[in-house]
């Protein structure tokens, strides 16, 4: 019983802390419609300035309380500065390339904390006169844990008030509902949306300060605070402040239920439920948005205008030059062992996977208009199944190869199902949720998959054990699949998909069936970058839940899709490339390579809103006249 | 005359608002039917019925016999029916021969296809179809930068790729210049005649009404208050008092 009500207080600590984190994300998107991925790296950002203001500080209470406090607003400086210098000017992008330019400045900012605290785990100072534990039920709780239950609904009841009882909160709600008719009431919307973003920020680097003295300042908080973050917005409604916090709340409470239980064997079967903790609040997730969409407190989408500019232009036939460049590219690329068996080769190899896989999201992103936030999944189930039939099956590599795509296709016909029942950033969201539910299968599940360790001796066969041999390999199942998806584009399919995409209302007056076109497409993109997936644990010879499936390889091929443009068809191709190549390039002479890549897509991003090509074909290409 | 559509006793309650009450009529093939009535007075309720979008409380929507009520919008569409919408529903990044080559790829049933270019399929009918509307000369333009008005002649064109036993309308001259609706009506009108569809419109623009219809509905609350030749519509009393308060009009 005592341990229960422990178990639930650690619950409502953790709810306070997720709370915090994801109240600053749903206002912005609220009132900005920017998904903002940096939130992470705010509240990273939040828990290195106050190690840094307490440590220099050091004078007590009012120095740790004064430190959390400065942090705070030094975050929200920061985020208003962002504002000001990067996201004004992106607020009339496509959604995505907003992501994209915040996507960036996490990029940006982890690197920013890298050189300024360098890459030492950093741990923080206690709280003066908060250090020792309460006794409750006979066991201790930590003092400062209460402190932090109590510091969520502090924080929510204030904001309650600021929305509520103030003109700026009135201006704010009505934003939030309507931010076009705010602006025609004359409203100055740019410092509205500054406020809101310096205020969010500021909420993110409050979160991250008072997390201080529970755990160390590290560099990967960005991402798993984001990933946290979104969750809870996303399960809660966004936009909606009671529903973040009932959202936490609930996610709090049953990572403590999780642990409580503890392993439990029934029927013979061991279950770890404290295992369960790292995908529990995706599970939470999934379950949620497939119930309700919107989430637990959230409205359905208000009406957004959107701009004639995003639309775009038909489907047109490679033009001539066009067509004689592809057939010198691939020329040159089938040439390339030729001239060079060195680092180079290994360097086309994984641009030409990446390429695929690149391609293969881009088919439901761009021409399908679902935007997938963990495709790398499909990679990963493709290489593990490619590995583990190699390995622990003993098949061949030209059977382990050719059941890739069949094992990630699988994979996305389960997960695709659920997803096309969304769209737009909640679809995204529940891709981002499968993907962390399959990386947390591989993760744990030792005996089959190897675990964090993964695979190794992934290697391919004898005839094409050659640098050279198992590059031509590459090349032409590359060539192949991109030039296969890019048939399927040109052909019925492709065009209901696009179809889909642009009137799911004029669709279903026509006979056409969205979401079995979608499910389909999404199996199809699945069945590709599972093809990738094979092809990359070959190439490297082993493989790892990090290496294929995490996250952070899911934005790998966001990034490289929009810095191509999503609106073209050799855009993720050329995004591949040249994301692969500045990585590698980058990477190997500085240990900035995250900062500088991160300016390299804000460049972009400001320079070229629709990608690379769409941005040298809006330059070059002709132009038609509006009537 | 036999019927192609009979609508029955159809009646859709949102909570307690009666929108829809036993409303029936029927009509034929080569019929033009307006619904009319003021805002409010279930008009788009009773359409969202008719092809599947809305699940009625009661009532049965009969197509050539056949009952079609609770059927998904889609599987409505293979039965025959087309259907235009107010704000206009195309794909805006095709081309308008695109846009109609669309509804005959769902028709043949060929969307599934991933090899044979889509661009080839169904080109010349697609042309038919677009020369119908008026729009042959601008088949390879894109749907986004279409003016309005042509953008309805498109969707009309897609609405008859199913060669459809029933036509659908809502509000097919909404948002359109006086001329222009005239024009537009009439090449509805032309279009149903010659192929013996059944049209069902709604119309808040009493000229076209008037000038189209070859019977008229009249909806007030939810209820059918009148039915008839334009002429007799025009002079009932109760379609005076609807539209106008209670005094008459002479």
């Amino acid at each position: 019983m005592a341990s229960a009500v422990i178990q639930f207080l650690n619950g409502l600590a953790s709810a306070s802390t997720l709370f915090l984190v994801a109240v600053g994300l749903s206002l912005i998107f609220g009132v900005t419609r920017i998904v903002n991925f940096a939130h992470g790296s705010l509240y990273m950002l939040g828990i290195y300035l106050a190690y840094s203001f307490i440590t220099k500080l050091d004078a007590g209470a009012p120095g740790f309380f004064g430190g959390v406090i400065a942090a705070a607003i030094a975050v929200g400086v920061v985020g208003a500065m962002i504002e000001i210098v990067i996201l004004r000017r992106v607020y009339q992008a496509p959604e995505l390339f907003q992501l994209l330019a915040t996507f960036a400045l996490a990029l940006v900012i982890k690197d920013v904390a890298l050189w300024s605290w360098g890459a030492e785990d950093l741990l923080g100072p206690r709280a003066p006169g908060l250090r020792g534990a309460v006794e409750i039920l006979g066991l201790p709780f930590p003092q400062y844990d209460l402190f932090l239950i109590a510091a969520g609904p502090v924080v929510l009841g204030a904001l309650w008030l600021l929305l509520n009882r103030t003109r700026w909160g009135t201006l704010m709600r009505a934003a939030t509902q309507d931010r076009e008719m705010v602006g025609a009431l004359g409203v100055n919307q740019k410092w509205l949306f500054t406020a809101v973003f310096a205020l969010g920020a500021l909420l993110a680097g409050f979160g991250g300060a008072l997390q201080i003295p529970r755990e160390p300042a590290q560099l990967f908080l960005d991402l798993t605070a984001i990933s946290d973050a979104f969750v809870v917005v996303v399960v809660g409604g966004m936009g909606s402040i009671p529903g973040a916090f009932l959202a936490a709340l609930l996610i709090g409470e049953i990572k403590a239920v999780c642990i409580a239980i503890g392993t439990v064997t029934a029927f013979g079967i061991e279950l770890s439920f404290s295992k369960l903790t790292l995908v529990v609040e995706f599970i939470v997730m999934a379950i949620v948005l497939v119930l309700r969409p919107q989430g637990l407190l959230g409205k359905p989408w208000a009406l957004q205008r959107v701009a004639p500019a995003q639309m775009e232009p038909p489907l047109r036939p490679a033009s001539r030059a066009g067509t004689t460049a592809t057939i010198i590219a691939i020329a040159a690329l089938a040439a390339l062992p030729l001239l060079t068996r060195g680092y180079t080769l290994v360097l086309a190899i994984d641009i030409l996977v990446f390429a695929l896989f690149a391609a293969s999201l881009h088919f439901i992103m761009g021409p399908g208009g679902m935007v997938s936030f963990g495709h790398a999944a499909y990679l990963g189930l493709g290489a593990y199944g490619a590995g583990l039939l190699l390995k622990t099956a003993g098949w061949t590599m030209e059977a382990a190869l050719a059941a890739a795509p069949v094992v990630a296709a699988f994979g996305a016909a389960l997960f695709g199902w659920f997803c096309v029942r969304l769209s737009g950033v909640y679809l995204a969201m529940l891709t981002l949720a499968f993907a962390q539910i399959a990386w947390s299968i591989v993760y744990q599940w030792d005996a089959f998959t190897g675990g964090s360790n993964g695979i190794v001796g992934v290697w391919p066969a004898p005839w094409a054990a050659s640098r050279a041999v198992f590059y031509l390999l590459t090349f032409a199942a590359c060539v192949a699949g991109i030039g296969l998806l890019r048939r399927m584009l040109f052909a019925p399919f492709g065009y209901a998909l696009r179809a889909c995409r642009d009137s799911p209302l004029r669709c279903d007056a026509i006979g056409i069936d969205v979401r079995r076109m979608q499910w389909v497409a999404f199996i199809v993109a699945g069945a590709f970058a599972g093809l990738a997936g094979g092809l990359f644990a070959f190439s490297k010879g082993s493989i790892s839940p990090d290496s294929t499936m995490s996250v952070s390889r899911s934005i790998d091929g966001l990034v490289m899709v929009l810095l191509g443009g999503v609106q073209t068809l050799a855009g993720p191709v050329v995004g591949a490339a040249a994301f692969t190549w500045l990585q590698d390039t980058i990477a190997r002479n500085t240990d900035y390579w995250r900062a500088l890549l991160g300016i390299a897509i804000l460049v972009i991003v400001l320079a070229f809103p629709q990608g690379i090509v769409g941005g040298l074909r809006n330059w070059l290409g002709p132009k038609e006249v509006r009537a | 005359m036999s019927a192609v559509l009979a609508v029955e006793r159809l009646a859709k309650s949102f909570g307690g608002v009666h929108a829809v009450r036993e409303v029936s009529f029927r009509v034929a093939a080569g019929e033009l039917l307006a619904m009319i009535g003021p805002n409010g007075a279930g008009k788009t309720t009773c359409f969202n019925m008719l092809n599947g979008q809305l699940a009625p409380d009661a009532g049965s929507v009969q197509l050539e016999g056949r009952e079609i009520v609770g059927l998904a919008p889609r599987v409505v569409w293979r039965r025959g029916v087309g259907r235009t919408f107010q704000i206009t529903a195309t794909f805006p990044s095709m081309t308008v021969r695109e846009n109609v080559q669309m509804g005959l790829l769902s028709q043949h049933r060929r969307l599934a296809g991933w090899w044979r270019s889509a661009a080839r399929l169904y080109r010349g009918e697609a042309d038919r179809l677009l020369e119908r509307v008026g729009m042959a000369e601008q088949a390879d333009r894109a749907c986004s930068v279409l003016a309005y008005g042509d953008l309805k002649r498109v969707e009309l064109a897609v609405a008859l790729t199913n060669e459809p036993k029933l036509l659908l309308m809502d509000e097919p001259t909404a948002g359109m210049a006086p001329k222009e609706r005239i024009a537009l009506m009439a090449l509805a009108a032309a279009i149903a005649r010659e192929r013996r569809i059944a049209v069902l419109f709604t119309e808040h623009d009493m000229d076209v009404v008037f000038a189209h219809a070859d019977r008229i509905i009249v909806l007030d609350r939810g209820r059918l208050i009148a039915a008839g030749e334009p002429g007799e519509v025009r002079a009932n009393p109760e379609v005076q008092r609807v539209y106008l308060g209670s005094r008459s009009l002479h």
